[in-house]
């Protein structure tokens, strides 16, 4: 330990690098001013401020509706996507090509879902929002349950097979049950990406129901408001929380 | 008598491998059976077949029912068959207790709490593992979780019991004590076993009979004097044990090697090409060759405390031929001797293809 008792310096740096502007975020959401870089004071009057907006209150409504169905969705289909691969379709390709949407650019998804969407005429709404959240969503949970699935030992589906469990009572009380981290930890994990996604959902959200990123992008076009710098302390909180939570319910299923 | 499980002309092929061809085998009531052999030769793949989990592509397996009847099991799902396998890898599940572990399959057949409860707490008892009964499957040592598995399966009062390589999985001392709890276990439960293995001694060590399977195909099924002493074929004499075979030809009732006719016990069942089988302890080392039936030199001995082995080398046979004698060796290296033994335990084995099982 102590022989790399110097290598506390650059670990230092770099976490001051890593939260200082989020630090400077949370503490300039207190700031009484106007002016969002000149501390003047204390004031927690931009949270108020900001449960008053009409705009954000709306967005915030939008994003919710989408992030939680989005979350529900993906995590049901991308659970059996990714135990019909593992079980059933053992095949490398199949695998890479089920990932595929959770790596290629946010930008080409976006703009291929919004071509896809006018050819067969499906109008901008929160609807293609969601379903556009569901197509990288799954590909995310797939990958985690997969990667969990490879891990568990598959005779135990057997074993509850041999000693007379039907198909549908092993799946319930042994392969669920041994891939649920998994399954949380993606569900979370979409929730989180949902949350905040800005560039797909600005390309195929509809003009009337702009999500939460949507509606901050066009408040920052006009500059940064104290009010932004609250809305983001709170997207903050949440994640924090969402991110723990996830760690703790894993370890939790885990230690079992 | 009228076996508890009949394999009859059961084949299996993967793409070109044949791993099981034409395989017929007969199991009685409360017999300790073992199937033998190396990796590869279609011992698992037999056993998964009456577990319900491959699919032969022809041939029948069944099983008699109390009442005398006979099952098939083939079109039986894996959880309706009154079978249960034991997992090389134990599969215990790994979110439930010891207690939750075996009382999974009872709570399956729908028994009522109580009698699940009774059940459980008696096959605790006969493996030992009440004071385990609360811990998780991670928390147990190698030998108790193969205890644990091996209380889910048998709780179950299964017709017969497959268990795939159950001992593998184990340090080599808990091995030897879990052979004699396994054969203990298989008394006290009156269950029919079925063990897959690929290690002889713990075969020998374990089973009423064997099958000794290779290729896909059985080489010889017997008791494991009758295997030792009477191999069916050269493959069963090279694998069970270890010996000399002594290439040679066989005309009329005689086998000869090396322009000499040697004595040997059932050479009229064979002809042309053949080998002779000598196990170590048959072979007698001896100084005076007047009436030896082969003549050598001795090229290695050790000695093993109780017993010491002496390899010779014969002039124009490529194995030595081994002996084991009681005691320290008697014989320093390079000494001419000869080599002696009884007709009636030296057996010849026709080369390529198996001749039958000799009386």
């Amino acid at each position: 330990m102590s022989k790399v008792g110097w290598l506390r310096l650059p670990l230092a740096v770099t976490y001051a690098f890593l939260y200082i502007p989020i630090v400077v975020l949370v503490i300039m959401s207190f700031n009484a001013s106007k002016t969002p870089f000149v501390w003047t004071g204390f004031s927690t009057k931009w949270y108020g401020e900001l449960l008053n907006n009409e705009l954000i209150r709306e967005g915030f409504i939008n994003t919710m509706i989408v992030a939680v169905s989005a979350t529900i969705l993906a995590t049901a289909l991308g659970t059996m996507l990714a135990i019909g691969i593992a079980r059933y379709f053992r095949s490398a390709i199949v695998e890479a090509y089920s990932l595929a949407p959770a790596i290629i650019p946010d930008l080409a998804l976006a703009i291929g879902l919004l071509a896809l969407f006018s050819l067969i005429g499906v109008s901008l709404s929160l609807v293609s929002v969601l379903l556009s959240h569901v197509v990288f969503g799954m590909a995310f949970v797939a990958a985690v349950v997969i990667a969990r699935l490879g891990q568990t030992d598959s005779s135990l589906e057997e074993a509850s097979r041999d000693l007379g469990a039907s198909a549908v009572s092993t799946f319930f009380r042994i392969t669920l049950p041994s891939i649920a981290p998994a399954i949380i930890a993606g569900a979370l994990l979409v929730f989180t990406l949902s949350l905040d996604e800005f560039v797909v959902a600005y390309f195929t959200d509809g003009p009337t129901t702009p999500t939460l990123p949507i509606v901050i992008y066009s408040m920052v076009r006009f500059g940064v408001t104290p009010e932004i710098n609250a809305l983001a302390a709170l997207l903050l909180l949440v994640s924090f929380t969402i991110v723990l939570s996830a760690q703790r319910i894993t370890r939790l299923t885990d230690s079992v | 008598m009228t076996p508890l499980l009949s394999i009859e002309h059961v084949s299996k092929a993967y793409d070109a491998t044949q791993a099981l061809d034409d395989v017929s085998i007969e199991i009685q009531p409360n017999e300790f059976f073992a199937l033998l052999g190396p990796s590869g030769c279609g011992k698992t793949t037999l056993l998964r077949s009456i577990a319900g989990f491959e699919d032969p592509d022809s041939g029948a397996i069944s099983i008699l029912g109390d009442d005398g009847t006979s099952t098939s099991l083939l079109s039986l799902p894996p959880n309706k068959r009154p079978v249960n396998l034991m997992f090389q890898s134990y599969a215990l599940f790994p979110h439930m207790n010891v207690r939750k572990n075996i009382a999974y399959g009872l709570e399956r057949e729908g028994l009522s709490r109580s009698e699940v409860d009774a059940r459980v707490a008696e096959v605790l008892e006969t493996v030992s593992l009440v004071d385990k009964a609360k811990a998780r499957p991670a928390q147990l040592s190698g030998g108790q979780r193969q205890r644990v598995a091996l209380a889910r399966a048998i709780v179950k009062r299964p017709r017969l019991l497959l268990l795939d390589e159950p001992l593998s999985a184990l340090d080599r001392k808990v091995r030897v004590e879990m052979q004699l709890e396994l054969k203990r276990l298989q008394h006290e439960v009156g269950i029919t076993f079925v063990v897959v293995t690929h290690d002889q001694e713990e075969a020998m060590s374990m089973a009423d009979r064997i099958a000794v399977m290779h290729d896909g195909r059985v080489q010889q099924i017997a008791d494991p004097v009758t295997l030792y002493s009477r191999p069916a074929n050269v493959f069963v004499a090279d694998f069970i044990g270890s010996g000399t075979l002594l290439p040679g030809e066989v005309s009329g009732d005689t086998f000869s090697a090396l322009e000499r006719r040697l004595p040997c016990n059932n050479a009229s069942g064979v002809h042309g090409p053949a080998v002779l089988m000598l196990r170590p302890e048959s072979v007698r080392v001896t100084p005076d060759d007047s009436d030896a039936c082969l003549r050598g030199s001795v090229i290695e001995t050790h000695f093993y405390g109780g017993s010491s082995i002496t390899a010779i080398r014969v002039d124009g046979v490529e194995q030595p031929v081994v002996a084991r004698s009681a005691g320290a060796p008697r014989y320093s290296m390079g000494e001419e001797v000869g080599l002696l033994w009884d007709a009636a335990e030296a057996v010849v084995l026709a080369v390529g293809g198996s001749s039958e099982t000799p009386p």
